[in-house]
């Protein structure tokens, strides 16, 4: 498996990643003895016509834990999550599923690897239950007729286990559901498919101040439950609750990439801003390595 | 479920506490309202309030109209009149059943009243001379060609992308072209392109009656199959912990269909015929023909992948295309359907008026149809409808004309009132919908 000090890999993110963090009092930054990357992207490069979206990015995401993708409009976080759903498929470099090369051809793909997304449309019929919501498209039948009764079953288990306590019924239209709400459901959705990975676009974003703690907590649910979640978001106070890890993308390329403990909240701005790590903070400049 | 091989531990257990107190109260959920039924009543008076009023006010509307017209003229509730209502709907309830198929996506289908015309003059020329089929060859050979036009124009409309609109607009002045031919070339030059059905059968499906007994056992053994099929449905899911009806609202589904089967059958087993020895009496065939084409349908839309997907694509398109539905084939499909259930009520339609000419009115047919549909409570903006709306709809309708037609309105009275109706059905859906958006 390829273990970040792997001297096969090439230099860069990955060897000075959160690897070296080992010594950082935070427990929850795993060390290189008992890190095995989930997915793993080696010069990733996407261009768009004559545009070059993505130049290669070398991304990394553990099981287990929480990475967050920032950078601003147009560094390429869409493009990047795009290609790890299989919407995209980037024109060079490589991508490692479970210590396992892969080409994410197509959405199955990415679905049979265990990879789902919630976009942050989140996807959902506002007509159909919750239930129907959570099967749609991979119902159970019986005689080729809907199994409803399982499906129930299975999809409150799912939820029960993902703690979303709030909804009154599971057979309450998903259109009447609050923000925070359809997010559970979307993300029950993506998980009841034995998902090994969870990406997830601006889940907090318009949402009110509880409904985002919900959603935190779900996150954090997944991370306890051993999926890794890499999120999109622009909401840096949301970052520092959950993220394990942070990686910021300037102008298509990986600027930074490095453990939350690295980062202040100024630091994570200036390297969103700039691409560069903010040099006056010390711990960084010996645990990140900055691509200029 | 065993993938979650821990418990989790660090997050949920704060989770209610974070949600807002306010927000449980618009949550409340007739399905969540489990066996209490003043629970479940008061989770349906915060449904209706909040837009999701359902049939409540196309129900309240009907018995407004019938007592109208009761008051204008008595012979409106006679037995007699009411058989005749019936039977005059059942074109309207077929139409608009067919209507369904294609609003819950979100399309539009205006060529079904002349795709009804096509299947009826193919039938009725299949069972007339010199072929003289059998009545079902005739039936079966009407609905293929309407299954087989719906397709195409579904086809069109998913492979060339062309809107539905135009496609089946051309449809409405294409199919009433051979509509005319057709009626033209079997009805031949004296014929003046209207062929008379002779097959009795063929006659029979909407003139024809059920014995009274026969009437009486159909009644019983339809109840009484739909209260044993909740009452299970009903334990099997409390035996299995999922979310349960209360008792008191399935009794109450049981005893108003009940209620309803025994006044059909009641009105229609007294005798209408006007000449004492030639007592006129029993069930229309029509009438368990359309009933149970409206369940077969309602258990393809509740019941089965297909039903499920077409609300799916009419509520968020989007988002059936990512859950890996094939939105082509399911949008033909509901086209074919709309097609094969258009050409039933060009079949029940021939055999009302005992012919069929290349005067049907396929044009306003259709409106009947969408406004059957939309009465009912259909949505045009799709994913929100059920075969049941468009019952109660093509009844409406057909309630209208028939009462005025009593009263003895002018045409033009009949259509201005139609179109008040339809307005007012559609302005207190939009009202409603208003609403729930508000409080959403």
């Amino acid at each position: 498996m390829n273990l970040p000090a792997d001297p096969s890999v090439e230099a860069g993110p990955s060897s000075a990643g959160p690897a070296s963090a080992a010594g950082r009092s935070d427990g929850r930054v795993t060390t290189a003895s008992n890190t095995k990357w989930l997915l793993e992207t080696k010069g990733i490069t996407k261009r768009f016509g004559a545009v070059e979206a993505l130049s290669d990015v070398n991304l990394h995401v553990a099981p287990g834990e929480v990475t967050a993708l920032l950078g601003d409009n147009g560094a390429g976080k869409s493009t990047l999550i795009k290609c790890l759903a299989g919407i995209h498929e980037p024109e060079e470099g490589q991508m490692i599923f479970d210590g396992h090369p892969v080409r994410i051809r197509g959405p199955k793909v990415a679905t049979g690897l265990g990879i789902e997304t919630v976009y942050q449309d989140l996807a959902l019929c506002d007509n159909l239950d919750i239930v129907q919501n959570m099967f749609l498209g991979r119902e159970l039948t019986n005689s080729r007729l809907l199994d409803e009764d399982s499906m129930e079953k299975q999809a409150r288990q799912t939820l029960a286990e993902l703690s979303v306590t709030t909804v009154r019924s599971i057979r309450q239209l998903v259109g009447s559901l609050s923000g925070g709400q359809r997010q559970a459901v979307a993300v029950a959705k993506a998980v009841m498919q034995n998902a090994r990975m969870v990406i997830m676009d601006e889940p907090t974003a318009a949402l009110g101040v509880a409904q985002t703690a919900m959603v935190l907590d779900l996150i954090r649910t997944l991370r306890s439950r051993g999926i890794a979640v890499l999120v999109i978001s622009h909401n840096l106070n949301d970052v520092f609750k959950v993220a394990d890890h942070i990686a910021v993308l300037y102008l298509g390329r990986l600027a930074v990439e490095a453990p939350v403990g690295a980062f202040d909240q100024q630091s994570a701005v200036y390297a969103i801003t700039t691409g560069r790590f903010d040099p006056n903070t010390i711990e960084a400049s010996a645990t990140v390595q900055a691509i200029e | 479920m065993t993938r979650f091989s821990e418990p989790s531990t660090e997050a949920g257990s704060d989770v209610s506490a974070t949600q807002p107190p306010e927000q449980v109260v618009t949550l409340l959920d007739p399905a969540s309202a489990a066996d209490n039924m003043r629970d479940y009543l008061r989770a349906w008076i915060v449904r209706i309030k909040n837009g999701e009023s359902g049939m409540l006010p196309v129900v309240l509307g009907l018995i407004l109209i019938v007592i109208i017209f009761q008051s204008q003229k008595s012979v409106f509730l006679s037995a007699g009149n009411l058989t005749n209502l019936f039977t005059q709907s059942a074109t309207y309830i077929l139409l608009g059943m067919a209507e369904v198929y294609v609003l819950l996506l979100g399309e539009i289908d205006l060529s079904i009243g002349y795709v009804g015309g096509v299947a009826g003059v193919v039938t009725v020329a299949t069972a007339a001379p010199p072929g003289d089929h059998p009545w079902w060859v005739a039936i079966l050979a009407g609905l293929v060609v309407a299954t087989i036009i719906g397709i195409i124009q579904g086809l069109v409309i998913t492979r060339l992308r062309v809107p539905s609109f135009v496609v089946t607009l051309a449809g409405l002045l294409g199919w009433e072209g051979v509509l005319i031919f057709l009626a033209d070339r079997e009805g031949g030059t004296n014929g003046g392109g209207t062929i008379r059905l002779s097959n009795s059968i063929l006659l029979d499906l909407v003139n024809g009656n059920l014995s009274v007994a026969a009437g009486w056992i159909v009644l019983v053994l339809g109840v009484a199959g739909f209260a044993v099929f909740l009452i299970a449905r009903d334990r099997h899911r409390r035996r299995h912990a999922l979310v349960v009806p209360p008792l008191g609202l399935t009794i109450a589904k049981i005893v108003a269909v009940a209620v309803a089967g025994f006044a059909v059958v009641a009105i229609c087993n007294t005798n209408r015929g006007r000449i004492v020895s030639h007592p006129v009496q029993g069930v229309p065939w029509v009438v368990p023909i359309v009933l149970g084409i409206f369940m077969l349908w309602t258990a393809l839309l509740g019941r089965t992948r297909f039903g499920r997907y077409v609300y799916a694509i009419g509520g968020n398109a989007e988002a059936a295309r990512r859950a890996g539905i094939n939105l082509g084939r399911i949008r033909t499909a509901a086209f074919a359907l709309t097609g094969l259930t258009a050409g039933l009520a060009g079949v029940i339609l021939a055999s009302q008026l005992g012919s069929i000419s290349s005067n049907v009115d396929g044009g306003s047919l259709v409106l009947y149809a969408v406004a059957a549909a939309v009465i009912g409570g259909t949505s045009l903006f799709g994913g929100r409808g059920k075969m049941l709306y468009a019952v109660i709809g093509g009844l409406v309708i057909a309630t209208i004309a028939n009462g005025m037609g009593l009263i003895g309105l002018s045409a033009s009275a009949q259509y201005m009132v139609t179109a008040l109706v339809l307005l007012a059905a559609a302005s207190v859906d939009a009202l409603a919908r208003r609403n729930s958006t508000r409080t959403a």
